[in-house]
């Protein structure tokens, strides 16, 4: 062999093949099985929807584009991890917040949970949740502002577990104007008041469905969490307790599905190990059970996953697998 | 049938990846022609090199030992052709990089030394003296980790089950599906001196269900010669033929942390170097030449070859007529374990079970982006290790704290970096650590 060529070998380590699958084509694929419900939300909600989810996709993506910028011309923007923080914070907002407080929230979920922590793979806490109670926290009455399905004009509706709650606890503050009675049929399809991404449980299983069949997120989360809700509203959300509760209202409500299979799943946030997993899971199904029937709000799914976020560097330095032949 | 279609057995985690076995499965093993030179590396084994017993000018034939090694673990090496030693000294080798290597000038005659000769009386042989045979006819295990096999036939403390390694988990390579097809009565011949100098009842043969025609050829053979090896039919898996793995799927024990199968009661040994213990004991014919698999979607004639150790890479590839496009990278062995080569100016030696060349756009230089954590890694990880906790410990120099995660269990087998959705090299990364901590 001449010279010349063998200075053309590549050297590189074993192995010398890769399966073809990126980090980009799993957040893009993610984001893609989202798009189903945006759709049915811009038609029950109207079209300031769609403006809501461009200003948080957009947003998101410029704000993480400024900061590479700012690190020294770093561009992440095509993994697509900014734009799949941005598509899940518009479906955690109220189908009419106002579009500079939209951007607020993208803006302060890449830099405050995801940039300042080092970038993809180093945040703690689901970025999208962070954007999401930042904002409940800053501006309470427009992140409360429910419209009815169906009403572009924006008449308020209670959404069903403020209806549910308002009940349970026998605090009766609701007028009669604001109750709407939902069939499980509406809760399925998302005819419901609510956050733009959560409502049509159809839609998101449809590509939770895909993304589990491509291995994209496993059952663990989403079983565990929806488990635990289904359980416990089952036996506590009842007239006198213990059993008797509609587990299917609390299954189809909220963010559950949403939170249960497209953000508790979140790779970065979530433990490593199946056990972990399992854990987690039902941690946030007890938390968002707890906040649910006896916490100060009628919705839980964000706390109760940012709250596991906070485990996770735990669970996933105590449950790991039996090292091979070790005894048990 | 039975079996082949029932639940296979298997080990934990692992992967299933794409074969390429089409490109060679189907061709049968061919003599390659002699070429004009070879060059015997004294160091082809695990263990202590071999001191050269020849010097330069010396005649040699095809079966002359040329080198012999010091120490229990050791091997010896001798000429693949005959002719004249050209010179003693330091030239390329696929593993090492170099080493001194014996090379010799075929006369193209190809005679064979006078102690290659059938051997009458083998059932008369006692284990020592099959263990010398093997030893001085430099059989190491040819499944790649060239292990002298008289050691390992000979382990510290008796064992019940002997293992047969026929799995070749390895995408591309064929070389043990056409010897265990083309070569089944010597295989059976040889796994029965394997069985006889081990002492054991128990022997399986372990296959991956893909291989159907060989789990079916050996089944009807072994009831033909009445003998009572059970082939086992294993998932197509990676990386199933790894000897740990292997006996986990097959008698369902682990072999622990830092320990070898006899910990286990388990000798595995590979359906080459089976094949190999029957041509020293039965033909008298040292170890000095091997089947090697030579495969790539650009190689213009691959081919399983039966080729002289000693054989350059280049023969070799100019005899299956080259390459349809400009070469990459070529590798010796596999794409998940193998080895890439500066140059093909290499010889084969006893390891080498497959020549593997590719494209360049084959072998994408993938940029490594951020863990996300997703946990592939750990889920194929056949030793149950963190990968992703280990890459990350590099990423942050933190080499102490790697050790917290059992770096050394890793037989860098590479299914995490072949499933790594980031392209982290995690290998690279734990082969590091390893060097890095002591």
């Amino acid at each position: 062999m001449s010279e010349e060529r063998a200075m053309t070998l590549s050297m590189t380590s074993s192995p010398h093949i890769r399966f073809p699958e990126t980090t980009s084509r799993i957040m893009w694929t993610v984001f893609f099985c989202l798009i189903p419900s945006g759709i049915v939300s811009v038609y029950v909600f109207g079209l300031s929807t769609l403006w809501i989810i461009i200003t948080a996709v957009l947003g998101a993506v410029a704000t993480e584009y400024g900061c590479g910028l700012m690190a020294g011309g770093k561009n992440t923007i095509s993994d697509g991890s900014a734009a799949l923080t941005g598509l899940l914070l518009a479906y955690n907002l109220p189908p009419q917040a106002p579009l500079w407080m939209v951007f607020i929230g993208a803006f302060i979920a890449i830099v405050f949970s995801k940039v300042l922590f080092g970038g993809l793979g180093f945040n703690i806490f689901n970025p999208a949740l962070i954007g999401r109670v930042f904002l409940m926290a800053s501006f309470p009455v427009l992140m409360t502002r429910w419209p009815a399905p169906f009403r572009v004009d924006a008449v308020t509706a209670a959404t069903p577990l403020a209806v549910f709650k308002d009940s349970f606890q026998g605090t009766n503050v609701l007028s009669q104007a604001d109750i709407i009675n939902y069939s499980y049929r509406d809760l399925f399809l998302g005819f419901r008041g609510g956050c733009i991404g959560e409502g049509c449980v159809a839609a998101l299983l449809l590509g939770a469905v895909y993304l589990l069949i491509r291995g994209y997120i496993s059952w663990q989360i989403p079983v565990s969490f929806i488990g635990t809700v289904a359980v416990f509203s089952w036996l506590f959300s009842g007239k006198d307790g213990i059993a008797g509760g509609d587990f299917i209202l609390h299954i189809l409500s909220g963010g559950l599905v949403l939170g249960a299979f497209y953000m508790a799943t979140d790779y970065v946030t979530s433990p490593i190990t199946k056990t972990g997993q399992l854990i987690f899971g039902f941690g946030c199904g007890l938390i968002t059970g707890v906040i649910r029937l006896w916490g100060g709000y009628p919705e839980g799914v964000s706390y109760s996953i940012l709250l596991m976020n906070i485990l996770v560097p735990l669970l996933d330095k105590f449950i790991v697998p039996r090292r091979f032949g070790e005894l048990k | 049938m039975n079996g082949l279609n029932a639940a296979m057995k298997t080990f934990p985690g692992g992967k299933h990846i794409e074969g390429h076995k089409q490109l060679t499965r189907n061709e049968p093993i061919c003599a390659m022609p002699l070429p004009a030179q070879v060059i015997i590396p004294l160091s082809q084994h695990t263990g202590s090199i071999c001191e050269p017993l020849v010097k330069k000018g010396d005649k040699v034939k095809a079966g002359t030992k040329i080198g012999q090694g010091n120490g229990v673990v050791s091997s010896t090496v001798h000429a693949s052709v005959s002719g004249t030693v050209n010179n003693i000294s330091d030239y390329n080798h696929p593993v090492l990089g170099s080493c001194p290597a014996v090379i010799i000038d075929s006369d193209g005659k190809d005679e064979n030394d006078a102690q290659v000769k059938e051997r009458s009386g083998i059932a008369e042989l006692s284990k020592e003296e099959l263990l010398a045979i093997i030893k001085d006819s430099g059989i190491v295990g040819l499944g790649g980790a060239a292990f002298p096999t008289q050691v390992k036939l000979n382990p510290p403390r008796p064992v019940d089950t002997l293992i047969i390694n026929g799995v070749e988990c390895e995408p591309y390579l064929t070389c043990d599906f056409r010897l265990m097809l083309e070569r089944t009565n010597e295989l059976l011949q040889g796994i029965q001196l394997i069985q006889k100098i081990v002492n054991v009842q128990k022997v399986f043969i372990g296959i991956e269900e893909d291989k159907q025609e060989a789990v079916l050829q050996l089944r009807n053979r072994i009831m033909e010669k009445k003998r009572r090896f059970e082939v086992v039919a294993l998932k197509a898996k990676y990386p199933q033929g790894a000897e740990k793995q292997l006996i986990k799927a097959v008698v369902g024990r682990e072999v622990p942390p830092g320990k070898l199968p006899f910990d286990v009661g388990v000798i595995v040994v590979n359906v080459g170097t089976a094949v190999a213990v029957y041509e020293a004991v039965c033909l008298g014919k040292p170890l000095y030449e091997r089947i090697v698999t030579v495969t790539g979607r650009i190689v213009k004639k691959p081919a399983n070859l039966k080729v002289r150790l000693g054989t350059r890479f280049s023969d070799i590839i100019a005899f299956c007529e080259g390459t349809k496009e400009p070469l990459g990278k070529i590798i010796m062995g596999g794409p998940m374990m193998g080895l890439a080569q500066f140059t093909d100016d290499v010889p084969v030696i006893k390891g080498t079970s497959g020549i593997l060349m590719l494209a360049k756009d084959e072998i994408k230089d993938f940029t490594e982006t951020p863990c996300i954590r997703c946990g592939r890694c750990v889920n194929v990880c056949p030793v149950r290790m963190l990968p992703y906790a280990l890459s990350l410990c590099v990423e942050s120099k933190s080499f102490e704290q790697a050790l917290q995660y059992n770096p050394r269990d890793c037989m860098e087998c590479g299914a995490c970096a072949y499933v790594c959705p980031a392209k982290r090299r995690i290998v690279e990364s734990i082969r590091l650590i390893k060097a890095v901590v002591k």
